[in-house]
């Protein structure tokens, strides 16, 4: 089965066949149709609590279909990508609180570093298999944590609160309306979709999938095991970054537990894994499960303490990993199969 | 540094490291038997601390009789989450490595929500004990009782994991199954039986641990997290499914960590503790003593 699917990947990578061609094209008119309906209920929610919600299920949405590139295609289980969440949120906050530097630059000089940073950590972690690579990045991610908290450069426990600015584009400040923030949300999550369709289809792409399946098998058919896990995290790792610069600006003040604690990790990896992981709507999906409720109960219920929201958030992870290992998409046979294995 | 604060930094490292080689020897154990990792382990202590506070605030008996109680229901509910969570787990075709993962994450997340239910986020402590905050003076160096007392019990607790798993019927079932899952069956061990005793014996290593915490330690919902980590460090450091991994890499944990509190900021203790777990398992990728 895996030396098929290994030799799929070398044979098929140049000219991917035309029925999937027009299975790609397909996936392309779903995203314009999600746009649409999206656009849609721009009229119909007003309510600042529920733009809120839909703002923070179409970020989630991008930041794991950013994970799913490294956990779900090329199957390195990462559960530390919140060290790279606090890269871009803290990247863009210094220097916009410190140098009046406009957080779009932040943004994307955020993006690089955390790809660089991402490579660096990479060559040291991807020679760790299995469980043993899962926690050494739930460990780095948390020395990162601890060293943010220690930097007084950056604020330390304090963090970093953004200068008053009027609303505006150029500093991605909108005080007033939110609607601006789902337009960067949207864009954020549309960003992040096509790259992820891009790379699907490419070379990385079938390599990716046939290191996940079994990656000395793919090893011994010629495909570059570690530069693909390595091109893997760099890209993972810099989308993740682009969502911790879009979240900093949307929240306007940043410290190091709210944006690098290993709750965010958990946050990237479960809508893919609700979703269906290694597809290109999964995360989507997952998203949408998962944000609201999980807004919702905790808005409802977590106030109160008991812990209902808690046992409502473990109780559904538990359900869902249990009931559907392939994803809540896979209920739906038809749309994004095609590309799930 | 003198002498005397040398050993008094080395003697509360070893005490704190024997306790952490506890804690985490039961996720060693269950990974070494089945290649589970169990991502609620710190919960599973959270509940060994919680149901010793809870027999205490309802019995009053003193904590330290109440450990083998702690440790009896951990074996319980540690079998009884094999049979209802991992076993479904494992059966997964895909994804199998996530399915565990995230079905004992989701475990982890309901078990704080619970004791926040029953408990309240409140922080607990037991506040009379025997060995209760006294210290005692080993030729000038200064042992805190209740980390000896759960010294002393760690030390027993490997030397009697060490007996059963070698001179037991029930040892020789384990490591029978953890060589080869198949070869069992024929020869009429009930597979499903021996993983659901190994959870249980897993939970009640940990429940131990748990039990002895809860005598000078704060208990709240969230306690778990902390310790877990350390744990994982614990045991990725000693060689995933080694238990005398586990015991050393315990050990060394705990004195690096009493080390780097004196000679560095007190903030970077875990740093170091971290960035050593780090340095070594990129030179050995399986531990100090993993079989990989």
């Amino acid at each position: 089965m895996s030396d098929a699917t290994a030799t799929l990947a070398v044979t098929a990578a140049p000219t991917p066949s035309s029925k999937d061609d027009g299975a790609r094209r397909r996936q392309v008119l779903i995203l314009v149709a999600v746009c649409a309906v999206i656009a849609l209920l721009l009229f119909a929610v007003t309510d600042v609590y529920l733009q809120n919600v839909l703002i923070l299920t179409l970020m989630y949405a991008a930041l794991s279909q950013s994970w799913n590139i490294l956990g779900g295609y090329c199957g390195q289980i990462s559960l530390g990508h919140a060290l790279y969440f606090g890269v871009g949120a803290y990247t863009t906050s210094y220097l916009f609180a410190g140098y009046g530097i406009l957080p779009w630059f932040g943004l994307v000089l955020g993006g690089v570093l955390s790809a660089l940073l991402a490579l660096v950590l990479g060559y040291f972690c991807f020679r760790l298999k299995g469980h043993y690579f899962a926690i050494a990045t739930l460990v780095i991610a948390e020395i990162g944590l601890l060293l943010v908290h220690n930097s007084d450069t950056l604020g330390g426990a304090l963090g970093i609160q953004w200068p008053f600015a009027a609303d505006g584009w150029a500093t991605m400040q909108f005080a007033r309306n939110k609607l601006p923030y789902i337009y960067l949300a949207l864009a954020l999550f549309v960003v992040t979709w096509v790259a992820t369709y891009v790379i699907e289809g490419s070379r990385w792409g079938f390599w990716w999938r046939a290191i996940k399946d079994d990656s000395q098998a793919a090893e011994s058919l010629g495909v570059e095991v570690f530069r693909s896990k390595m091109a893997a995290a760099g890209v993972s790792a810099f989308f993740t970054a682009v969502g911790g610069a879009f979240y900093a600006a949307f929240v306007a003040y940043i410290d190091p537990d709210s944006v690098m604690s290993f709750r965010f990790s958990l946050l990237f990896c479960l809508p893919a894994v609700l979703g269906g992981i290694g597809t290109l709507w999964g995360p989507a999906v997952g998203a949408l499960i998962l944000i609201p409720v999980t807004e919702l109960t905790r808005s409802y219920l977590g106030g109160s303490g008991s812990g209902l929201d808690l046992i409502i958030y473990g109780g559904l992870i538990m359900i869902v990993a249990l009931a559907r290992p392939e994803g809540v998409l896979s209920l739906f046979g038809g749309a994004g199969k095609g590309s799930a294995r | 540094m003198t002498v005397e604060s040398f050993f008094q930094v080395f003697a509360s490292g070893l005490l704190m490291g024997l306790l952490y080689a506890l804690i985490a020897v039961g996720l060693s154990l269950i990974f070494g038997l089945m290649d589970v990792v169990n991502f609620a382990h710190g919960e599973f202590l959270m509940a060994a601390m919680y149901a010793t506070f809870g027999l205490w605030a309802l019995t009053a008996i003193d904590p330290a009789l109440l450990i083998p109680a702690a440790t009896a229901l951990l074996f319980g509910f540690g079998a009884l989450v094999y049979m209802g969570v991992v076993r479904f787990a494992m059966r997964a075709r895909t994804n199998a490595a996530m399915v565990q993962i995230f079905a004992t994450f989701g475990l982890g997340i309901l078990m704080q929500g619970v004791a926040q239910y029953f408990f309240t986020p409140d922080y607990r402590s037991i506040t009379d004990s025997w060995f209760g905050n006294s210290t005692v003076d080993v030729a000038g160096v200064f042992l805190p009782v209740p980390q000896l007392f759960g010294a002393v019990i760690s030390v027993l607790a490997f030397v009697a994991l060490y007996l059963l798993m070698s001179r037991t019927d029930f040892g020789k079932a384990l490591e029978a199954t953890r060589e080869d899952q198949g070869a069992v069956a024929l020869v009429g061990i009930d597979r499903d039986r021996v993983f659901a005793l190994g959870w249980g014996l897993g939970a009640a290593l940990v429940g131990l641990a748990g039990g002895v915490l809860a005598i000078f330690y704060y208990i709240h919902p969230q306690v778990g997290g902390a310790f877990a980590l350390i744990a994982y460090v614990v045991v990725a450091l000693g060689g995933f499914g080694s238990v005398f991994g586990a015991l050393a890499a315990g050990i060394i944990v705990g004195l690096v960590e009493a080390f780097a509190a004196v000679l560095m900021p007190p903030s970077m203790k875990a740093i170091a503790v971290y960035s050593l777990y780090l340095a070594v398992v990129f030179i050995r990728p399986s531990g100090l003593f993993g079989r990989l």
